[in-house]
């Protein structure tokens, strides 16, 4: 939020200058405040109310209730042990894959633009279609997945992926790996493309290896970047349940749920909203909690490093 | 030195076939015909090409419909979001006010918060509206979710454009809105077309909004008919490839085009920090 960029007011526009201003941020200021602040708020205050569309005729205020009865169930733990392990390791398999993409891409090469343009494009599918996708090749018999195992003598019977929580988690996170890779590569190319040329040049003239250069240099120079993309991308993970809902909608047996998804099945699932909003809140406290530690960590890193 | 070019390309082009084959397989997939689906062992090239699959998607399934829809409603959202979106990052980009920095913030923590918190309320308010069922509805819901991002990407462009064109267009006696909408749009033309794909696609793919809000048969986008499709017993991977396939297409074809200023978009913010 630079305000250094902003020029001085032009002579045209000074006596109505706050009536423009005004009329032109009102369309955007009242859409956002009527369909994301309002629902988002009442979303907060329904989490202590009881609310099933189901039954409403009693709406009344049952105070912790809803975070009771959430938190005595054993799905809700599982699918809060799930989205742990669904963020970790879609994030650092993402993470490596779209660093490594991304070094590899930094240097010039004939047709650069055309494969750039093949590998982002899992950017512009849905989810809930990359879900389907993977969903159909790890088909238990007739998943393209399998066949190659079987083909290349890896497995000896067809493996049953959707069916054992541990396989399907595994699936749904190379899913997302598959998917995420794209956003790191674009993000990191770009920050490495910031690096003075004449920076990195230095440290290889005074004999650092091509390792210790992006090490010692590079790195800590796109540190910056690096720290807000990930920050960026655990929120949007734990917030993209799409591939999930896709692939097993929980299943088996509720087993694969992170807690988005497990959201979901309590709106659509079973209506009933005021249980949902008290798992929404959860989440926002678990992820303002997750922001001001990572936040504080990765500062307090950088002051010993530096 | 040229053993290390070779490994570059060699791990390039495999990332190349990682990423590409999924696609491939489900495009496979929706040429061949049923029984060549559920039959081991699998072709990796459709032996007999047909198109019984779309057909039937289209005849029975009634898609084409869904397909209007999903347009419709994607590029109606698309042309408002932008149109609102300029007039907001035009003035964060070019004036320094009061409240500048709250604004900021506030469409800054929208995209901190899970959307599904307001999935329960914002259900209510629409039925209070009477916009439950209506695609008016959905371009509502998907305008307001797409403003901050936006318009912060569009103030990011604004940014990269000097001031000195439209003062100089004011100085010849164009108006604010006038300097903008002649002068200075031309020039962040592809910022411009970048960030209406960057819309059309979130919209073209949202499902759980939709899910949620759309229940007629006649209003169904994309996603809501082909989550439909999920939900009886078995799915029909015939069918179902075919739907994926034709609803990827519109949405690769604006990636293809705006691939670059999209990305620049992205990253030229990210970077700026």
């Amino acid at each position: 939020m630079s305000t250094d960029t902003a020029p001085r007011p032009t002579f045209v526009l000074r006596r109505n200058r706050g009536l423009f201003i005004t009329a032109c941020l009102a369309p955007a200021l009242l859409l956002v405040g009527v369909f994301t602040y309002y629902p988002m708020i009442r979303g907060g205050v329904i989490s202590f109310q009881n609310y099933t569309l189901f039954d409403l005729s009693d709406t009344g205020f049952i105070g912790w209730g809803n975070f009771e009865k959430v938190l005595a169930e054993p799905g809700f733990w599982t699918a809060l042990a799930n989205t742990g392990i669904w963020v970790l390791f879609s994030l650092t398999g993402q993470f490596v894959l779209g660093f490594g993409l991304a070094l590899l891409l930094q240097k010039a090469f004939r047709g650069r633009g055309l494969y750039q343009a093949l590998v982002f494009f899992p950017w512009a599918m849905s989810g809930f279609l990359i879900g389907l996708i993977w969903r159909w090749m790890f088909n238990a018999e007739f998943g393209v997945v399998n066949d190659l195992l079987l083909r290349m003598g890896i497995v000896d019977a067809p493996i049953a992926f959707l069916a054992s929580p541990e396989w399907a988690q595994t699936g749904q996170i190379i899913a997302n790996v598959w998917y995420g890779v794209t956003f790191f590569s674009i993000m990191i190319l770009a920050a490495l493309q910031s690096v003075p040329q004449e920076l990195h040049e230095a440290a290889r003239l005074d004999g650092a290896s091509y390792a210790q250069a992006l090490w010692r240099v590079v790195i800590p120079f796109i540190r910056p970047t690096l720290v807000l993309v990930v920050l960026l991308r655990v929120i949007w993970i734990l917030n993209f349940p799409d591939i999930i809902y896709a692939m097993t909608d929980g299943g088996p047996a509720g087993k694969t749920h992170i807690i988005t998804t497990y959201m979901i099945n309590k709106i659509i699932g079973a209506q009933d909203y005021g249980q949902a909003s008290a798992v929404g809140l959860i989440v926002l406290v678990l992820l303002f909690a997750f922001t001001v530690f990572y936040l504080a960590a990765t500062r307090l890193e950088k002051s010993r490093d530096f | 030195m040229r053993a290390a070019a070779f490994v570059r390309f060699a791990v390039l082009g495999l990332w190349l076939v990682v990423t590409v084959f999924p696609l491939y397989w489900i495009v496979v997939t929706s040429l061949k015909p049923q029984g060549d689906i559920f039959r081991l062992p699998l072709e990796y090239l459709p032996g007999s090409p047909t198109l019984a699959n779309y057909e039937r998607l289209f005849g029975f399934a009634s898609f084409g419909t869904y397909i209007g829809n999903s347009l419709l409603v994607s590029l109606a959202a698309a042309a408002v979001v932008l149109l609102i979106g300029l007039l907001a990052g035009y003035v964060l980009a070019r004036f320094s006010f009061r409240g500048r920095g709250q604004v900021m913030l506030a469409f800054l923590v929208t995209q901190m918060i899970p959307l599904f918190i307001a999935l329960g309320p914002l259900y209510l308010l629409l039925n209070s509206l009477d916009l439950l069922n209506r695609l008016p509805g959905l371009v509502l819901v998907y305008v307001a979710m797409l403003i901050p991002f936006c318009t912060i990407m569009l103030r990011g462009f604004f940014e990269r454009i000097p001031v000195a064109i439209e003062e100089a267009a004011m100085i010849d006696g164009c108006g604010r809105l006038q300097a903008l909408f002649r002068v200075v749009v031309p020039v962040m033309l592809p910022g411009i077309a970048a960030t209406f794909v960057f819309a059309f696609i979130q919209c073209w793919n949202e499902l759980f909004l939709a899910i949620m809000f759309i229940d007629d048969e006649e209003a169904k986008t994309i996603p809501v008919a082909m989550n439909s499709f999920i939900t009886q017993y078995d799915i029909d991977w015939g069918s179902m490839s075919a739907a994926t396939v034709v609803s990827l297409v519109p949405s690769m074809i604006l990636f293809a085009f705006a691939q670059r200023y999209i990305v620049e978009g992205l990253s030229g913010g990210a970077v700026k920090g």
